[in-house]
């Protein structure tokens, strides 16, 4: 004896709404992709458990870059730290929620930082976040 | 049509890289702001160019700092962390020492200028 289905329903995915969804990720992918970076300055982050993500979006972050052999980077330009007041001025003026992303190397000196420290001061740029790494090399 | 949206797709899936700058966050004071506070308020953290760490002139290992100043929190909640660094310290140990008092849940941190 034959078993017959009784129901005539055809499994198929419907593929109608396929291009659609398509489209919506390409979409979504081109309008998140940042294909330039800065590169700025060569730097090893140093490493930090408690560490937050930046509230603000990309555009209201500026990055400084801090080697350890003491140069300062503020848009792929090096910057001596007389001028950081200056350029931190017209950027804070430009946007007032700006965050300045620090991204200091581990090995620079705490002179250097807290010069950059009084400099961003005087910008009145005083959201600062120190960039760093979750994980520890010790663990 | 549809290859070259796969096409277009695959690309941007590609080239996306959804890093998001990570950190810790802390305010600077705005120049010319100085206020009197009492000195049972304060606790100074010194870091030297070593590396090494005094809290309120007794040393004191780096992974101790938390606990430590979780207590020292919950006795006195208007205490103010002053960190103070050496001009050649490293800057790891300064974000380690800070990370501490993150962890610690610390809200007050001052940072002292080094001394020249």
């Amino acid at each position: 004896m034959k078993f017959q289905s009784k129901t005539k329903i055809v499994a198929e995915i419907p593929t109608a709404s396929m291009p659609d969804i398509i489209f919506m990720l390409l979409i979504f992918f081109m309008v998140t992709t940042v294909l330039r970076t800065y590169e700025g300055l060569n730097v090893f982050l140093p490493h930090a458990k408690k560490i937050q993500k930046l509230e603000v979006t990309k555009r209201h972050i500026a990055h400084v870059f801090v080697s350890k052999d003491g140069l300062i980077s503020i848009d792929d330009k090096i910057i001596a730290i007389e001028n950081v007041d200056r350029v931190m001025r017209i950027k804070r003026t430009a946007d007032p929620k700006l965050v300045i992303s620090l991204k200091a190397d581990k090995d620079a000196s705490m002179e250097l930082i807290s010069e950059i420290h009084t400099e961003l001061r005087n910008a009145d740029a005083l959201k600062v976040n120190y960039s760093s790494k979750t994980k520890t090399p010790q663990s | 049509m549809a290859d070259i949206a796969f096409l277009l797709l695959i690309f941007f899936l590609v080239t996306t890289t959804i890093d998001m700058d990570k950190g810790l966050d802390l305010v600077l004071p705005p120049v010319g702001e100085t206020k009197e506070i009492p000195k049972k308020n304060i606790t100074n953290l010194l870091v030297d160019a070593k590396g090494n760490v005094l809290l309120d002139k007794k040393p004191i290992q780096i992974r101790d700092i938390k606990d430590r100043v979780i207590r020292m929190i919950a006795e006195n909640e208007k205490l103010i962390i002053s960190v103070k660094t050496h001009p050649s310290t490293k800057y790891q140990a300064y974000i380690d020492v800070l990370d501490q008092l993150k962890l610690a849940n610390a809200k007050k941190i001052s940072i002292a200028e080094p001394d020249k």
